[in-house]
C-alpha cells in the first residue's frame, strides 16, 4: 500500500486537498470532469464513504450543496473556470438561503494560457462569482493549498458564506494549445 | 391586475386531471416525506397539503435547482424520503438533472412532475409538454427505472404507490389541466426556510 508520505511526495497538494476536505466531514462531490481535479474526483470515487457525484452541467452542483446542507451534509463543487457561468443564476438559492457553499475552481483562461476561447469566461470568473456574492480565495502556489483551503472550509462551513477556491494555472499548470 | 387564465391555456390532449385534486392523492400523508417543491404552482400544491410545514422547503427563484436539491437531499438522510414536487417547466430548464439523478438512483428519492403543460407564471405559455416532449420517456431514456406517467384517476393509486415505495428513484408525470393551483400565502424567506428545515430534521 502507498503511503501517505510517499503519495504526497509525488503529487502533494492534490492528496492533501482531498485529506482536508474529509477531515472536514465533507461528503458528497459534485463534479463535471477536468483534468484540474482528477486526482481529486478519482480519490472521491474511490472513497467508499462519500458520494462522488457526475453532474451534468456545473449549476446542478449549486443546488445539490444546498440540499446536502438542509439534510446536515456537506458538499463541495469541482469545476473549470467555464462551468462558474453556467451557475450564475442558480447562486441566487445560495444567497436567499444563505446555504454554506464551497466550490474548487481550476482555472483555464488564466495564466499562460493558449486558447484563446479560454478568456471570456476565465477572465469573468472572479468578477461573476463576486457579483453573485461568494468570496474568492486565490490559489497561486503549492504550499497555499492547504492553508487557503482550510480558510474557506471555515469560512462556508462555520461562517456560514459562499466561498471560491480559485485553483490558478500557475499550480494546476497552463495548456499551451 | 392579475390577469386571468387566459384562453391560450388550452390543454393539450390527454391533460384532464384538477391539480387539487391529484397532487393530494398522490401524495397521501405528508408526514412521510421531506419535500422539496418548485417555484410557482407547486409550491401552491404543497402547501395546500402540507401547509407552512417545517418539512418543506419551496423554491423562489433559482428555476431549475429542486431535483438536484432532492438529490443533496436524499444522500444526506437515507433515512428519511425525500419527495421533490415540481413543475414541468422546472424540471426542463434543467433536465440533464435527471440524468445525474439516475445514476446516483438514491432509494429514497421520489420526483413528483406536475405537468400542465405550461408555463403558468408568465402567462400560460406553452411549455414542451404540450408539443410533443414526454418526460416519463425522458426519464426512463436516463436510466431512471421506476417511471410512469398518470393521466387519468385510475392511474393515481399506482402513482402514490410508486412515490411511496420504489426501491430506487422514481418519477412519476401527473398530467393536469392549465388551471391555477389553490392560492398558498407561502413563505418566500428561503433562509428562514432553511434553519426550520435543518433544525427539525436534527430532532426528527
Amino acid at each position: 500500500m502507498e503511503s501517505a508520505v510517499t503519495r504526497q511526495a509525488q503529487t502533494p497538494w492534490q492528496h492533501a486537498l482531498y485529506d482536508l476536505l474529509r477531515e472536514h466531514g465533507v461528503t458528497q462531490f459534485g463534479y463535471v470532469p477536468d483534468a484540474g481535479h482528477s486526482i481529486l474526483i478519482d480519490r472521491s470515487l474511490g472513497d467508499p464513504d462519500v458520494h462522488s457525484i457526475a453532474l451534468t452541467t456545473e449549476e446542478e452542483g449549486v443546488a445539490l450543496i444546498a440540499g446536502a446542507d438542509l439534510g446536515g451534509a456537506r458538499a463541495v463543487l469541482l469545476m473549470q473556470s467555464s462551468g462558474v457561468g453556467n451557475c450564475i443564476n442558480m447562486l441566487s438559492l445560495i444567497r436567499g438561503g444563505r446555504f454554506p457553499f464551497l466550490t474548487l475552481v481550476s482555472m483555464r483562461g488564466d495564466f499562460g494560457e493558449g486558447n484563446p476561447w479560454q478568456f471570456a469566461m476565465g477572465q469573468a470568473t472572479q468578477p461573476t462569482l463576486e457579483a453573485m456574492g461568494v468570496i474568492c480565495l486565490r490559489i497561486e502556489c503549492p504550499e497555499e493549498v492547504v492553508p487557503a483551503t482550510t480558510a474557506a472550509l471555515t469560512m462556508a462551513f462555520k461562517g456560514g458564506q459562499a466561498v471560491a477556491v480559485l485553483l490558478s494555472q500557475r499550480l494546476i499548470g497552463a495548456k499551451p494549445f | 391586475m392579475p390577469e386571468p387564465n387566459p384562453v391560450s391555456a388550452v390543454a393539450a390532449p390527454g391533460f384532464v386531471l384538477e391539480r387539487s385534486e391529484a397532487v393530494p392523492a398522490l401524495i397521501g400523508r405528508h408526514e412521510d416525506f421531506l419535500f422539496i417543491s418548485g417555484l410557482g404552482g407547486t409550491a401552491c400544491d404543497v402547501g395546500a397539503v402540507a401547509g407552512d410545514g417545517a418539512h418543506v422547503y419551496s423554491l423562489g427563484g433559482a428555476m431549475g435547482a429542486a431535483a438536484m436539491m432532492g438529490l443533496g437531499l436524499a444522500l444526506a438522510r437515507p433515512d428519511k424520503r425525500v419527495l421533490v414536487v415540481t413543475g414541468d417547466g422546472e424540471l426542463l430548464m434543467n433536465v440533464g438533472a435527471l440524468a445525474t439523478i439516475a445514476v446516483v438512483d438514491p432509494a429514497n428519492l421520489a420526483i413528483l412532475c406536475v405537468d400542465n403543460g405550461h408555463y403558468g407564471e408568465t402567462g400560460w405559455q406553452k411549455s414542451h409538454t404540450s408539443l410533443g416532449v414526454d418526460l416519463e420517456k425522458v426519464a426512463i431514456g436516463c436510466g431512471v427505472k421506476h417511471a410512469c406517467t398518470v393521466a387519468s384517476k385510475a392511474d393515481l393509486a399506482g402513482g402514490a404507490r410508486l412515490l411511496r415505495e420504489a426501491n430506487g428513484t422514481c418519477f412519476v408525470v401527473l398530467r393536469v389541466k392549465p388551471t391555477d393551483p389553490a392560492p398558498f400565502k407561502r413563505n418566500f424567506d428561503g433562509s428562514l426556510l432553511r434553519d426550520r428545515f435543518r433544525a427539525a430534521l436534527q430532532q426528527a
